[in-house]
């Protein structure tokens, strides 16, 4: 059976050893670049980590349009908040354990309750951040963002999908939180890959279980679907970059044609993408899940891989997930 | 106050340059980490662990200890050198630092590893838990000190004046600040990103006490500390002016030296200068012991 999803437009040589790395916070600088060429409104604000988000190149190019705001996050997201009152479409850039991280309230309450139309970029979320250990890596963002009413959550897959990302909450009117991360991860969405908000993407088809995964997790989603359907269980993959609002129509689609559904994210189990997918299960179409993710701990130093294998994340850990949600089919 | 000696404080001198040497050896076999921070602050952590500070390497939960907190947690690099100098784990450890399994993180988690007394990393957090362990020993009638070490970035957080106005207010002369006076950010010199001056004067107008000193003369360190005891109506903030990257000179006041570690060749460019100056205290030291 040919199984990735034409449609989706992936890269010819999906598992070849010729996919190209980039970090997907490249994909947040590299669309804003783009947006200032076309929309004098976008403004970018930055706390003291200008270089580390990408945002360096903007501030070089529009320096009247760039407001560096020093290590001061919560003044950040009130500042923006009046930037937006204004007519303005400002971009808050800083690592999320800072932003949305220190500025959680600042965001709950000028920001989302008051409708102001910010955008969070929120970079070196996972622990692919590494060596800096456990209070840089952001694996609560997603689940403090999700909660809050009138915000939208896109993790993007990859440096391609995060531009879109990017390009499309400027578009949108209203808070958006886009979250990226650090680390060089394979680049293996197109130009031509559909990005819409509220939407999720059949990347590969499959009739026993499916795999529903976001940002870093995608493409090892995939590399477990091809390692699975050498044990001989077809595996469908879908990308769902919009956590909030969530695509309920994939999913329960999916529930329905597999029967059993893992999760995969690089975030906390509980809050997370796993959580969403649940929520939309439960009420309307309820079938065994797994959920791959941080299991309810802090991370700590080390090379991404390193940790990826210690908490879970690996290709392995998906397979096995997929082993286990289709076994339980059954019922317990 | 004990008296220091010039022989004192040679030897410290040369503690100093080892810590140096210990950071560079660790950043470049991390591949990653701060270097400009920990380079600046290696006089200030010496003094602290190996003069000023009541403290107990073999009990490090002893209960009289004076406490150090630190607030700017990306320096931990020099506290981790100058806790294993002064015996508080094997000098062998140093090189797991920001390694998978260490305790030594990236970010000092004060669970990892003993005599660490918070977690730190994001920046303006730390000088409010100095404070509570402040409170803590006045409602216990407790005598040790609280030493809390900051940055001069993390000024830029209202969290760090929300706390300097409390501690002001609330007369907390136990408490003692020693702010990496560097000059330098992340995405550049203070004064040009976020500008804090005139910054004594703002300490002086939330009731602090304030000591300006060369952050690389350890007598002077040593003195401002016990200056700071004998203050008994205010806390005192000693502003430690500093240069980032001390002792390298491809590394000393460049902001891009931040957060940043040295190539293994660049690392032996460093750790030569750095066992220059060794030689050249150790020849004083000589001299001194005729
Ligand atoms: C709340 C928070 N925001 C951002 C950062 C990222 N960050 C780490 S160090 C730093 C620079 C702050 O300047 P300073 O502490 O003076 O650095 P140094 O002099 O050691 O280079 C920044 C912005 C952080 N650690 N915490
Ligand atoms: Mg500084």
């Amino acid at each position: 059976m040919k199984i990735v999803n034409q449609d989706a437009h992936l890269v010819e040589s999906l598992f070849g050893n010729d996919v190209k790395k980039a970090a997907t916070r490249d994909g947040y600088g590299q669309a804003l670049l783009e947006l200032a060429e076309t929309d004098p409104d976008v403004v970018v604000l930055s706390a003291d980590l200008t270089e580390s988000t990408r945002t360096l190149e903007f501030s070089k190019r529009y320096p009247e349009r760039f407001i560096e705001a020093g290590v001061a996050e919560q003044n950040m997201a009130g500042m923006a908040a009046g930037l937006a009152f204004e007519g303005k479409i400002p971009f808050v850039s800083s690592f999320a354990v800072f932003s949305p991280g220190r500025n959680w309230d600042q965001i709950r309450v000028s920001i989302c309750y008051s409708k102001a139309n910010v955008k969070i970029g929120g970079s070196h979320t996972g622990l692919t951040t590494g060596g800096d250990g456990a209070t840089h890596q952001a694996l609560e963002d997603i689940a403090m963002m999700r909660c809050l009413p009138n915000m939208v959550v896109l993790a993007p897959c990859d440096v391609i999908e995060t531009k879109k990302a990017t390009i499309a909450a400027a578009r949108h009117k209203g808070p958006v939180y886009i979250r990226f991360a650090r680390d060089k991860t394979p680049v293996f969405t197109t130009d031509k890959t559909p990005f819409e908000i509220g939407k999720a993407v059949v990347f590969r088809e499959g009739s026993d279980a499916a795999i529903i995964a976001c940002g870093t997790m995608v493409y090892p989603a995939l590399q477990a679907s091809e390692e699975l359907a050498a044990l001989g269980l077809s595996v469908m993959v879908v990308d769902s970059p919009s956590i909030k609002p969530i695509d309920i129509e994939t999913i329960v689609a999916s529930a329905k044609d597999t029967g059993a559904i893992v999760t995969c994210e690089e975030h906390q189990i509980y809050g997370g993408l796993g959580g969403a997918v649940a929520e939309v299960l439960a009420a309307r179409f309820p079938v065994p899940q797994e959920f791959v993710g941080v299991n309810d701990t802090f991370g700590e130093s080390g090379e991404p891989r390193e940790l990826w294998d210690k908490y879970g994340l690996t290709v392995d850990h998906i397979v096995k997930a997929v082993t286990k949600a289709v076994a339980r089919k059954g019922g317990y | 106050m004990l008296t220091v000696s010039d022989l004192d404080i040679l030897e410290l001198e040369a503690m100093a340059n080892t810590i140096r040497q210990d950071i560079i050896r660790m950043l470049v076999s991390a591949g990653s980490g701060h270097a400009g921070g920990p380079l600046g602050m290696a006089e200030v952590f010496t003094a602290l662990y190996f003069r000023v500070m009541r403290h107990n390497p073999d009990n490090p939960d002893w209960e009289e200890r004076d406490r150090l907190v630190l607030s700017n947690g990306h320096i931990c690099a020099v506290r981790y050198a100058a806790m294993a100098r002064s015996g508080y784990f094997p000098v062998d450890e140093l090189l797991t630092y920001r390694k998978i399994d260490s305790r030594l993180q990236g970010h000092p988690h004060n669970l990892s590893l003993p005599g660490l007394e918070n977690t730190g990393g994001p920046l303006g957090q730390g000088l409010s838990q100095a404070i509570g362990r402040c409170l803590a020993a006045r409602m216990d009638d407790k005598d040790y000190r609280v030493y809390c070490a900051m940055s001069d970035g993390e000024h830029d957080e209202g969290q760090t004046w929300e706390a300097l106005m409390f501690a002001g207010n609330h007369k907390l002369r136990n408490l003692t600040t020693l702010l990496d006076r560097n000059n330098i950010q992340i995405d550049g010199h203070t004064e040009d990103i976020f500008p804090l001056e005139p910054l004594r004067a703002k300490y002086e107008a939330v009731k602090w006490h304030v000591i300006e000193i060369d952050g690389h003369n350890i007598r002077q360190i040593i003195e401002a500390c016990g200056e700071a005891k004998a203050v008994y109506e205010k806390p005192t903030a000693i502003i430690c002016h500093t240069i980032p990257g001390k002792g390298v000179d491809y590394m000393e006041n460049e902001p891009e030296w931040h957060g940043k570690a040295p190539s293994a060749e660049m690392g032996e460019r460093a750790l030569e200068q750095l066992h220059a100056e060794g030689e050249r205290i150790r020849n004083g030291i000589a001299k001194l012991r005729g």
